[in-house]
C-alpha cells in the first residue's frame, strides 16, 4: 500500500541525507521522494511516498519528528489530498503513424514540449495513476527515454500545513 | 567584545556548560583545541583508545546525572568513538563528543585523517554538527548540550574543522536558552490522557508496573514508590531500570525478561494491566510479542512519542516526563488493595527459591553468583556497580540488589563488551565519594584493559572484579543450550591478570575458593588505588532462568532441581 507523507524541514545542508538515512535505517522502502522550496524562506518541503501499512506510516511519522531539522509532518494517507506527478517522455516517431501519437496527446492532455527528427518529447502531468495510464498507452509506440519527478501532494480544503505550528515532541 | 579563537570558544562553552572533566585523546586536527585547553579549568583524562573516552563520558553521565564529554581527533580518532556513541544512543545516555576535522578546504579531497564522521554517526547520534566557521561554534556547542540532556537524552557529536578552531572572532557568551524550531524536549501532559490512564488503573485487579531507565532519568523514584504504594502494584524492572525502585521494597519483584526471575515473568503474563513507565518493550524484555501479556491492557508512559505503539500496542499512552506524569496521577487516584494478587505472586517465589543458587549447599566451588552476592553483602549494597556484557552482567542484575538510582551502570541496548572498565573510571570521576566496582568477564576485560593504565595515571580508585571462567561465557551458554555444546571460538585464554595489574603499578589479587572472597574484597576496598581481583569461577555455569530469544516469556529454561541433580550426580549449578 502506498503512503504519502509530507515533511516540512529546515533548509540546511545534510537534511535530505538525514531523512533518507532514517528510511534506510528503519528498513522502509522509499517509492519516491521530492524536495523543493516552500513559500517560507528557510523551509523546504519533502513529499515521500513509501510502500507501507497505516501502522508503519505512523511509526515513520514519529521517527521523522525525532529529527531535529524536521518541523512538521503530515500523513496524507489519512486525509483527502491532491497529488501530482510529472513525466517527460521521449517517443520515437519514425516507422509508425504520427497520427496515433497525436491522438494520445490530444486525448490525455499531454503536451508536446520538443520535437526532433526522429522523436517527440511529451510532458504528462496529473495524478500518478493518470501518468501511469498515459505511459502504458505510449509504450507500444516506442518510449526511448522517460523521467518522472515523483509525486508532490497537498491536503484538500482550507487547512494549510505550516511550519509555524509544531505538533510533536521527542 | 573580546576576540577569541575557535579553540578558546570551545572551552569557554564547555566551562559555561559546567563541564569540569573531559575524556580524550589528542591528534592533528584537534591540536588547536588541545593547545587552548591548558588555559581553562577543565581536567583532561588521557585515555588509551578513543572508545574508552566515549565509555568514560557515558559512565560519567550515568553515574552523575550530567553530560559526559569526549574529545578526539579526525579520522581514526573519530571512528574509534563509534562503538561508544552507539552504546550511548541505545541507552539514551547524554554525551557530547567533540572531534577535530580536517581544514574546510580539504574536506572531500581524501585528506590525511579525513573521514565523514558526521555521515558515519548519523544513525547513532541524537543529532550531529559539522562546524566550518568560527562563528558557528558556540551555537553548535550550546545546541549539542541542550539536545544531549533534554527530552530523551542521547549522544550528540560536534565535528569542528581545524581552520574554524584556528580562526578568531569577536565573541561573548550568549546566555539565552537554546530554541530549536523542530525540537520540543517534552510535551504537555493532557488531562484527557491522564483520565484515560486513571480509568485503566482503577479497573485493574492484577497490575504490574514495568519500570525502566526513564524512572532514573526523570528522577522519579520517590514518585514511583508513592504511586506503587497508592495503587498497591508490584514493580518489575528492566535491566537499565534497576536502582529506580528499591530492591528491598515489599512491592519490588526484580528484573523482568530473558534472565528475569520466573515469578516476575509469570506475573507479567498473568497481569491484567501493565503500567510501562519509561521503558521501551525491548525484545529482551518481551520475548515473543504474540504471546506477551495477552490478558493485560497496556498503559505506556514515555517521553519519546516514537516508542508508543512501536513494539507493543498501547491501550492508553502519556507522552511526557515520567515524574510529572506520576505526580499528576497521584493527584487523581485513590488507594487500591491488591493483596490477593500480591500473595499469588509471592507463592510463585517459593517455587523459585529452591532452585536459587544461594539456597544450595556450598560445595566448595566458586560460583559467580556467590561472588557477586558476597560483594553486595560486603559493600552493604551501596556501591556503584558498572558491568560489562554477558553472564556476569545478568548475575549482577540478579544477585546485587540495588536500592538507589544510578547505582548500576551497564550497556543494555547495544550490549557492548569492553564497557565496564572505562565506564567505571568515568563513574568514579563523576562521583569521587562513591565506591565503584567494575564487574567484568575475562573476555570483555581484555577488550579495553588498556584503560587500566588510564586509571593508574589519573590516580582513580576503582575495584575491578574479573569473573574469570575461561570462556566467552554467555556465548558458551547459548552453544550449550542451542548448539549441542559445540564450543566454537568460546574457550578463551587470558594473561595472568594479577601480573597485568602489577605491571600497571596496581594491586592484583586472585580468588579460587569461596572462603577467600570476604577477605579479598575487604582488602580491595581498603586499598587506596585501583585493585583488580581475578575470580576463578566455575567454568560451565549458566544463567537461569532463561527465555530463549524470541520464545514466549513464560517458556523459561530453569535451573535444574536439586533432587534431579542428586540423582544424576551433576554439580548443583
Amino acid at each position: 500500500m502506498h503512503h504519502t507523507l509530507v515533511a516540512l524541514v529546515e533548509d540546511k545542508p545534510g537534511v535530505l541525507n538525514r531523512v533518507a538515512s532514517l528510511f534506510r535505517r528503519r528498513a522502509f522502502n522509499i517509492e519516491s521522494l521530492t524536495v523543493g522550496r516552500t513559500a517560507e524562506p528557510g523551509v523546504s518541503r519533502m513529499t515521500i511516498v513509501i510502500d507501507s501499512d497505516q501502522a508503519s506510516a505512523e511509526r515513520v511519522t514519529a521517527y521523522l519528528y525525532k529529527l531535529v531539522n524536521v518541523l512538521q509532518v503530515e500523513d496524507l494517507g489519512a486525509v483527502p489530498a491532491v497529488a501530482r506527478d510529472l513525466a517527460l517522455v521521449k517517443v520515437t516517431v519514425a516507422g509508425h503513424d504520427r497520427g496515433a501519437l497525436l491522438r494520445i496527446v490530444d486525448e490525455t492532455r499531454a503536451h508536446i514540449v520538443d520535437t526532433g527528427e526522429q522523436t517527440m518529447t511529451l510532458e504528462i502531468t496529473g495524478e500518478p495513476a493518470h501518468v501511469d495510464a498515459v505511459l502504458s498507452r505510449l509504450e507500444p509506440l516506442g518510449i526511448i527515454e522517460m523521467v518522472r519527478t515523483g509525486q508532490v501532494a497537498m491536503r484538500r480544503g482550507d487547512t494549510a500545513l505550516s511550519a509555524a505550528q509544531y505538533s510533536w515532541g521527542g | 567584545m573580546p576576540k577569541r579563537t575557535g579553540s578558546q570558544i570551545i572551552w569557554e562553552c564547555l566551562v559555561h556548560e559546567g563541564v569540569t572533566t573531559v575524556f580524550g585523546y589528542p591528534g592533528g586536527a584537534i591540536l588547536p583545541a588541545y593547545d587552548a585547553m591548558l588555559d581553562y579549568p577543565v581536567r583532561h583524562v588521557l585515555v588509551r583508545h578513543e572508545q574508552g573516552a566515549t565509555h568514560m563520558a557515558d559512565g560519567y553521565a550515568r553515574a552523575g546525572g550530567g553530560v559526559g564529554v569526549a574529545m578526539a581527533t579526525s579520522g581514526p580518532g573519530a571512528t574509534n568513538m563509534v562503538t561508544g556513541i552507539a552504546t550511548a544512543m541505545m541507552d539514551s545516555s547524554p554525551i557530547v563528543c567533540i572531534t577535530g576535522q580536517v581544514p574546510t578546504k580539504l574536506i572531500g579531497y581524501d585528506a590525511f585523517q579525513e573521514t565523514d564522521i558526521g555521515g558515519i554517526t548519523l544513525p547513532i547520534t541524537k543529532h550531529n554538527y559539522l562546524v566550518t566557521r568560527v562563528e558557528d561554534i558556540m551555537p553548535a556547542m550550546k545546541e549539542a548540550f541542550h539536545l544531549a540532556k533534554s527530552g530523551r537524552p542521547g549522544p550528540v557529536l560536534v565535528d569542528i574543522t581545524k581552520d574554524a578552531q584556528q580562526a578568531s572572532t569577536e565573541w561573548e557568551w550568549d546566555p539565552k536558552p537554546v530554541k530549536l524550531r523542530g525540537y520540543r524536549a517534552d510535551m504537555p501532559i493532557t488531562s484527557s490522557d491522564l483520565a484515560k490512564a486513571a480509568d485503566l488503573i482503577r479497573a485493574s485487579r492484577r497490575p504490574v508496573i514495568l519500570a525502566g531507565q526513564g524512572v532514573i532519568q526523570s528522577g522519579a523514584m520517590e514518585e514511583l514508590i508513592r504511586f506503587a504504594e497508592l495503587v498497591d502494584s508490584p514493580v518489575a524492572l528492566t535491566l537499565l531500570g534497576l536502582g529506580g525502585f528499591p530492591a528491598s521494597h515489599t512491592l519490588n519483584l526484580g528484573m523482568m525478561g530473558m534472565h528475569g526471575e520466573a515469578w516476575v515473568n509469570h506475573a507479567i503474563q498473568e497481569a491484567d494491566l501493565l503500567l510501562a513507565f519509561g521503558m521501551r518493550f525491548d525484545d529482551r524484555v518481551t520475548g515473543n510479542l504474540k504471546t506477551y501479556a495477552v490478558h493485560a491492557k497496556k498503559l505506556h508512559v514515555d517521553i519519546d512519542p516514537s516508542e508508543i505503539n512501536k513494539n507493543v500496542k498501547a491501550d492508553a499512552a502519556i507522552v511526557g516526563d515520567l515524574r510529572e506524569t506520576l505526580k499528576d496521577l497521584l493527584d487523581i487516584l485513590e488507594p487500591a488493595d491488591h493483596h490477593s494478587w500480591r500473595a499469588h505472586i509471592d507463592s510463585m517465589k517459593g517455587d523459585v527459591a529452591v532452585r536459587d543458587i544461594q539456597n544450595l549447599p556450598d560445595s566448595g566451588h566458586l560460583y559467580a553468583a556467590h561472588v557477586i552476592n558476597d560483594i553486595w553483602r560486603i559493600t552493604e549494597g551501596k556501591a556503584v556497580v558498572v558491568t560489562d556484557v554477558g553472564q556476569h552482567q545478568m548475575w549482577e542484575a540478579q544477585y546485587y540488589h540495588h536500592e538507589t538510582p544510578r547505582s548500576l551502570i551497564t550497556s543494555g541496548g547495544l550490549g557492548t563488551m569492553g564497557f565496564a572498565v572505562p565506564a567505571a573510571i568515568g563513574a568514579k570521576m563523576a562521583r569521587p565519594d562513591a565506591e565503584v566496582w567494575a564487574i567484568v568477564g575475562d573476555g570483555g576485560f581484555q577488550m579495553t584493559q588498556a584503560e587500566l593504565c588510564t586509571a593508574a595515571q589519573e590516580g582513580v580508585k576503582i575495584n575491578v572484579a574479573i569473573i574469570n571462567n575461561g570462556y566467552l561465557g554467555m556465548v558458551r551458554q547459548w552453544q550449550e543450550f542451542f548448539y549441542e555444546r559445540r564450543y566454537a571460538a568460546t574457550p578463551l585464554r587470558s594473561p595472568d591478570f594479577v601480573k597485568i595489574a602489577e605491571a600497571h603499578g596496581l594491586v592484583g589479587l586472585r580468588v579460587d575458593t569461596r572462603g577467600q572472597v570476604e577477605d579479598t574484597v575487604t582488602r580491595a576496598r581498603a586499598e587506596g588505588g585501583t585493585v583488580l581481583i581475578d575470580f576463578r569461577v566455575e567454568q560451565e555455569d549458566s544463567v537461569y532462568p532463561m527465555v530463549p530469544a524470541g520464545a514466549d516469556l513464560h517458556a523459561m529454561i530453569r535451573r535444574p532441581e536439586p533432587s534431579v541433580l542428586a540423582e544424576t550426580g551433576a554439580d548443583p549449578i
